[in-house]
Order: C-alpha cells, then sequence, then structure tokens
C-alpha cells in the first residue's frame, strides 16, 4: 500500500473544508483510486477546530490517519496548520493559507496566538507552501472561493491532471458560482 | 455498474431506496442526522421528522403493521427515548420489516455520553448489524429488513460516527419491488395485554434461538484466515476496519450480527488460532459473551473503555509492533497551541441572553442544542446539561429543594428540544405549583444538527406547508400565565423580563425569539470600532463573539468586518460608545 496518499484537512468550522475534500475525493476517483474520506460533524462545525481524513489509493481499509502518516496537509488557517504538524510524515508537504483567526481564548485574552508559525513550519520540513488564499480569492471576484484557490496551490503539487481537476470543478461546484471558483483555481495553480 | 463515494449515512438512505422501504422517520441528531435527509430526497418514500425519537418508532411501528417497509433512525441517546416502544416491539413483532438505525459516537464527537448501544440488543433480544463501511450499511439494510419480517422482529442497525460520517465507495442498484403486505387485525399478536404478552415471550425465546442458527451460516459474520494463526482477532463494524490496516496477515472473524452471536462460528476460529484477541471500541460486549462461552480472550486489558480506538493502538497492543514513526516535531510545544472550541456563530441570538443570566448570577439548568455552548468561557452561564428536555424538570426540583435557590434558578431549552420532550416537564411545573422560569430560545430551526424544520416551521421534511406550532400558545395550555415573547439581541428587555419574571411567585415562559444567524438570507451590515474612542472597556469580549479581535498589544478591539453580522450586541454592552455601523458618524 505503499502508493496511498494520506491527505489531512484542516481548518476552522465554516471556511468550506468539506466541498474541498469532496472535490479532491472527485478527482482521485476520476483516475480509478480507491477513495475513503471522514469528517466529523455537529457541534464542532461551530467555529471549532474541523479535521477531514482523505485516503486514496489501491485499497485502503481505515478512513483515518494518524500521526506521522499524512503525505500532505492542507490547512485553511495556520494555528490549524500548527496544531496538525505532529500528522505529517517526514518531508511530508504542507500547503497552508496565511490567514489567521483567533480563537476565543485568544480573542478573551486566556492564550497567545503562537508567533511565527510559517517559519516554524518550515523548520519542520522544506516542503510548506504559504498561500495567501483570501487575495486570490478576492482577485477571483468572489470571498468564498478561498478553499478552491487553495486546491489550486495543493493540484501543482499532486500527480493529477489539471483537467481532471476542472473537470472535478465543474461537477460539484453550483453552477452560478462556478466561473468564480474556477478562476480561483487557476490563480492558485498560477502560485504553486 | 456505477460506484459513488457515499457516507455510511447516504448510503443506508439508498439502502431504504433499493430495498423498498415506504415509511421513515427520525429525529435529527449527530451523527444520524443525514440519513433522513437524504431519504426525503427519493420518490416513492414517505419521510418525516418526528417530535422525538419515541414518536418516530411509534410511527414506524403502525407503518410496519400496515405492511409497509420501515426505517427509523436515530442517534445512541435517541434510542433511550424509543426504548419503551422498542422494548414490547420485540414482543409483538413486524408486518413489513422493520429497521431501526442506530448512529453511536464513540469519542463523542457531538454527545453527551457514549453508551454502546449493541446492548439494546441483548437488552430488547432483537437483531444487531453492524456494517463496516458504506457499502455494507446499504446492504445491511436490505438484510435487516429480511431478517426482520423472516423472523418477525425490529432489527438495529448500529453504526458509529467513523461510519456514518465517512465517505466510502458503493456500487449502486436499481430498486426492488416490495408490495405492501396485507393488514391484518391480530390481537394476540399486537395488543400487549399480560395475558397475550406472556405468548409472545415465549415466542422470542424461540426467535432468538434459530436467530442465532441464522447468524452461524449468514455471510454477516465471516472468518478471513491469514498468513498466520498465532493471533487471531474477532471485531465488528468500523473495528474491522482497523483491524485489516494494523494487522493485514492476522486472522480475523468478522462479526456483521453482533447480537445474536454464532457461537460454534466463534469456537472453530478460536480452536483455529493461537492466541484469541477482540478489538471492539467502549463496552467489552464482544469480550463477555465470548469469555462467557468459556473461551480465553484477551481485549480490555490491551484497548481502552473509553472513546474510540485506532488502527496504531491494535497494531502497538495486538500485533507487538509500531510500523510508522512520527515526524520529529523542532521548536514544537503542544501547551503553546491555544484550542479551538466550538463557539456561538457571529449574531447568534442566544448569546445576548446568556450574558445576562451571567451578569444576574442565576442558577442556569440547560439542555441540548447549540446553545449548551453557552456554559463556556466567557459567557459560563449554565449549570447543568444532562439530556433533551432535562433542564424543565431539573429547575423544578432545584426550587422544591432548596429555598436559598427560589426565584434564582432558571430552565433553558431551545425550541426543537422543547417540542421533543419539554412540553411534559412544562405541564409538571404547571401542576406541581413550581415558581421556575423557563427560557425557549426561539431560533425557528434545530440548528445544532444542520438547520432541520420542526413543528414550529410550518414545513415538513418532504417540504409541504404546515401548521406551525405556537410555543406561547402551548404552555399556556399547558398551565402557565405568564408568558413573554421577547427579542434577544435587545440586551436591556432580555433583561429586564428575567429579572421580572424570576422575581415572580408564578411560574412563567419567556420565548426569545429570533431566527439563526446561519439562517438569516442576508447578513446585516458589519459593525467596526472607533480606535480614537476604544478605551479598552473590553465589555465586548465578554460576549465571546468570534468576530472581535483583541489587540492586547496596542489595547484596542477591532471587529473583523468579514465575520461581524451586525447584531449589534457589542455595541449595546461597549462602555466607550466606540462601536458603531460603518454609516453612523460619531458624535
Amino acid at each position: 500500500m505503499n502508493n496511498t496518499i494520506n491527505m489531512l484537512l484542516v481548518g476552522v468550522g465554516g471556511q468550506g473544508t468539506i466541498l474541498a475534500s469532496r472535490i479532491i475525493a472527485s478527482v482521485a476517483q476520476s483516475r480509478g483510486m480507491s477513495v475513503k474520506l471522514s469528517e466529523v460533524h455537529g457541534m464542532a462545525q461551530r467555529g471549532g477546530s474541523v479535521v477531514t481524513y482523505l485516503r486514496m489509493g489501491e485499497k485502503i481499509f481505515s478512513p483515518l490517519i494518524e500521526k506521522g502518516q499524512a503525505d500532505i496537509i492542507l490547512a485553511f488557517e495556520q494555528l490549524e496548520a500548527w496544531r496538525s504538524l505532529p500528522f505529517l510524515k517526514e518531508e511530508g508537504t504542507v500547503v497552508v493559507n496565511s490567514q489567521v483567526i483567533y480563537p476565543v481564548p485568544v480573542i478573551l485574552g486566556d492564550k497567545k496566538y503562537p508567533p511565527e508559525i510559517l517559519s516554524r513550519l518550515k523548520k519542520n520540513t522544506s516542503r510548506v507552501l504559504e498561500v495567501d488564499a483570501p487575495a486570490l480569492a478576492q482577485k477571483a471576484g468572489n470571498d468564498r472561493t478561498v478553499n478552491v484557490a487553495l486546491l489550486g496551490v495543493l493540484a501543482r503539487e499532486m500527480e493529477f491532471d489539471k483537467e481532471d481537476w476542472e473537470k472535478a470543478l465543474e461537477n460539484i461546484i453550483p453552477e452560478k458560482v462556478l466561473e468564480p471558483n474556477l478562476k480561483a483555481f487557476q490563480y492558485g495553480y498560477g502560485e504553486g | 455498474m456505477e460506484k459513488e463515494l457515499l457516507s455510511g449515512n447516504e448510503a443506508i438512505a439508498r439502502g431504504a431506496f433499493e430495498y423498498g422501504v415506504k415509511v421513515a422517520a427520525a429525529y435529527p441528531g449527530t451523527p444520524s442526522t443525514e440519513i433522513l435527509e437524504n431519504i426525503a430526497k427519493y420518490q416513492g418514500i414517505y419521510a418525516q421528522w418526528s417530535s422525538n425519537e419515541k414518536v418516530a418508532l411509534e410511527v414506524g411501528i403502525g407503518a410496519s403493521l400496515a405492511g409497509s417497509r420501515v426505517l427509523v433512525a436515530m442517534k445512541h441517546v435517541g434510542v433511550n427515548v424509543a426504548a419503551d416502544p422498542l422494548l414490547t416491539l420485540a414482543y409483538t413483532g413486524v408486518n413489513g420489516g422493520l429497521v431501526l438505525v442506530s448512529a453511536d459516537d464513540p469519542g463523542m464527537h457531538s454527545s453527551q455520553n457514549e453508551q454502546d448501544n449493541r446492548r439494546y440488543g441483548k437488552f430488547a433480544k432483537i437483531p444487531v448489524l453492524e456494517p463496516a463501511d458504506s457499502q455494507e450499511a446499504k446492504d445491511f439494510v436490505g438484510v435487516a429488513l429480511e431478517i426482520s419480517e423472516e423472523f418477525d422482529t425490529p432489527v438495529i442497525l448500529r453504526t458509529t460516527t467513523r461510519v456514518a460520517h465517512s465517505l466510502t465507495q458503493v456500487s449502486l442498484d436499481d430498486p426492488g419491488e416490495f408490495p405492501l403486505k396485507e393488514y391484518q387485525k391480530n390481537p394476540e399478536k399486537y395488543v400487549m395485554i399480560p395475558a397475550y404478552a406472556r405468548v409472545r415471550h415465549e415466542h422470542l425465546e424461540e426467535k432468538l434461538l434459530k436467530l442465532k442458527e441464522y447468524g452461524e451460516n449468514s455471510s454477516l459474520n465471516f472468518i478471513e484466515w491469514g498468513e498466520k494463526r498465532d493471533k487471531g482477532v474477532i471485531t465488528s463494524g468500523i473495528c474491522y476496519q482497523y483491524v485489516k490496516e494494523a494487522l493485514p496477515q492476522v486472522s480475523c472473524l468478522k462479526l456483521g450480527m453482533s447480537h445474536p452471536l454464532p457461537e460454534s462460528l466463534i469456537r472453530e476460529f478460536a480452536r483455529g488460532v493461537e492466541e484469541l484477541y477482540v478489538a471492539e471500541e467502549l463496552d467489552p460486549y464482544l469480550e463477555e459473551e465470548i469469555s462467557s462461552l468459556g473461551i480465553k480472550v484477551k481485549g480490555k486489558e490491551l484497548l481502552p473503555l473509553t472513546g474510540e480506538i485506532t488502527a496504531g493502538m491494535i497494531q502497538e497492543k495486538i500485533g507487538g509492533e509500531k510500523t510508522f514513526n512520527p515526524l520529529q516535531l523542532k521548536d514544537y510545544t503542544p501547551g503553546e497551541i491555544p484550542p479551538r472550541p466550538p463557539v456561538m456563530c457571529p449574531g447568534c441570538p442566544h448569546r445576548g441572553v446568556f450574558l445576562i443570566l451571567n451578569r444576574l448570577k442565576l442558577v442556569v439548568t440547560g439542555d441540548i442544542g447549540c446553545y449548551t455552548l453557552g456554559c463556556l468561557p466567557p459567557l459560563e452561564a449554565m449549570d447543568t446539561c444532562v439530556c433533551m428536555g432535562a433542564s424543565i424538570g431539573a429547575a423544578l426540583g432545584m426550587e422544591k429543594a432548596n429555598p436559598h435557590l427560589q426565584g434564582k434558578v432558571v430552565a433553558v431549552i431551545g425550541d426543537s428540544t422543547f417540542f421533543h420532550s419539554g412540553l411534559t416537564g412544562t405541564l409538571d411545573i404547571a401542576y406541581n405549583l413550581g415558581s421556575s422560569t423557563l427560557i425557549v430560545l426561539d431560533n425557528r430551526t434545530t440548528a445544532m444538527t444542520g438547520h432541520q424544520d420542526h413543528p414550529g416551521t410550518g414545513r415538513t421534511l418532504m417540504g409541504e406547508p404546515s401548521k406551525a406550532a405556537d410555543i406561547p400558545t402551548i404552555v399556556k395550555a399547558l398551565g402557565i400565565e405568564r408568558v413573554k415573547v421577547v427579542d434577544p439581541l435587545d440586551l436591556e428587555k432580555v433583561e429586564e423580563v428575567v429579572k421580572e419574571e424570576t422575581g415572580s411567585s408564578q411560574s412563567s415562559v419567556i420565548v426569545f425569539q429570533k431566527p439563526c444567524a446561519l439562517q438569516e438570507k442576508e447578513r446585516g451590515e458589519a459593525l467596526s470600532v472607533d480606535e480614537e474612542e476604544c478605551a479598552y472597556c473590553t465589555f465586548c469580549l465578554d460576549l465571546g463573539c468570534p468576530a472581535l479581535i483583541n489587540d492586547y498589544q496596542e489595547e484596542k478591539v477591532r471587529i473583523n468586518s468579514l465575520v461581524c453580522n451586525g447584531c449589534s450586541l457589542c455595541q449595546q454592552v461597549c462602555d466607550c460608545g466606540a462601536i458603531r455601523k460603518a454609516g453612523d458618524k460619531g458624535e
């Protein structure tokens, strides 16, 4: 099972991690890979940390990924990238949105937001891609395309064809917001 | 054949469609909610949200007796609510097949306990099937309905969060033909007066023996002999995936039917391996049953009784080694990472109510929903949360027990929870001359589970307009005379009405009515802080709103305009008058 790709998508409830994971899974499926995807709904979604596990390969049993097993972490927020780092494999890839969202204990002043997360990520693996995804989304004309902009960056790191990604976007994203999403993907892809 | 990536819940819905379910009922609850949401999308199935799980099962009983195949779904604790009809349904049996989905939540991702509902199989004396992925989730719906009809029994289909919410590939088939069965009056079977029930209990015990025989030969249970026979693992449900992931060479007995257990098959497997293990989450259910056969087995001495288990644990505890090595972390201190607990959303109509309850130092008996988050800092205005509807009885009990608490206790319950289990408690307060104050946080939806309709929304699961139940009318009819409806975003009003009603010697109900912020079509205009005027009073931070940014270096608070929804609570509590809508000018 050496060709299995383990990917962790981490972020803050409401950021669109679930949709992003569906798009990646759809691309993998279109390539004939076996896919398992696991997420948690309910209370955690109310602005808490959210994690989606995505595994793609020939034969997958467990839908979960454990510490030290992730090939790729796709992080929608800096702190969540840092929190999930123990899941990364040695020399695994971190694609991180440079956006910062304070959790309530930081807003209240009870805790500090850890400093210099991006540079410390780079100390742990040479494969860190930081992306100003909100800027890309804005450029694409829709603030809600942050997740797809990140996928564009991710796509450059993966072996799937660009056309497969675009096809998956067309299949999954609702028609009326497809155009800005395709643009955001393109901008992300250009950044990668 | 077409293969689709479906969650366990979507697959169960597909199974209901393919295997001829005609009636489905549920009350929403994580991790079961999406089952009915998806069933409602199929033509030819009548699907409904019931006001609670007990009613859902009772609707299911009626539909089954009337001749239809039926599916009812609920989270694990919902089965407690439905346990009353369930345990007698085991006696009466069914006409059309009936499957009850129990979605358990090991690890309590979104639940108040992690009870192991496999126990309900033994307790109620009915079969339990446990799928390990979405394909099995779909297939087992069909098998469960078949067993139900063949053995005249309800069947529990027990999933856990990782089956319910994992997406795996499923082959889709066309729906089969399952015509409605004829309804036949049969009081000896369906009217459980003692004389008839005694006979039915005899039948039930006989059925269990036949079911055990069925399990011995069913393809639901199977042995996979591995390359090695020094160790063998018995497992069921999602744990099967963890065993295969961790120990691919090891022999394995997979139980798709975990009640009643196939004794001969277990004995055969135990004989074939040197050391026998059980890999199961939560209770030592299989372990106890296997031990009771006089077979030596290791389970909970190795794996935890609480929370989820992992492939890594199985590898380490049963396999004796770990094959993957974690990254050597540099400059990494876990203690430095602040937690990110879930929070009420920006603009949530519950937030201000909890701020006032906190300020008034009231004792708050709480309930189940988004608003349970009111227990967390900084609002910290909840003293109890036990189960659906418990807030109301608990408030009455407190005031009856302790005179010092009289006038200081309020019960807080959401609208959907009130319809689920609040009416009887409210009646209890009125009848027993309580003076409690009941607060209904009416956000016009079942928010926590993802905005399902309920009896108060005026719309059914299938999208038909319906009669909207009116909470003030209901509580008046139950005997509560003091009833007020107030806008929860007007803090002055909130404080005034809470003081007034807790001060009254009569029981009362306050309905704080405002739609869930996530359901408002348009977000309100964001507020902003005039930095010149912000004296860093930090009163706004007491609200715990995720749109606020505390710049403790500059000693200013800012507002994230991308997140703010303009509810204006922060403006109302600001001591400096520094917060305003973008359009407003400072004086």
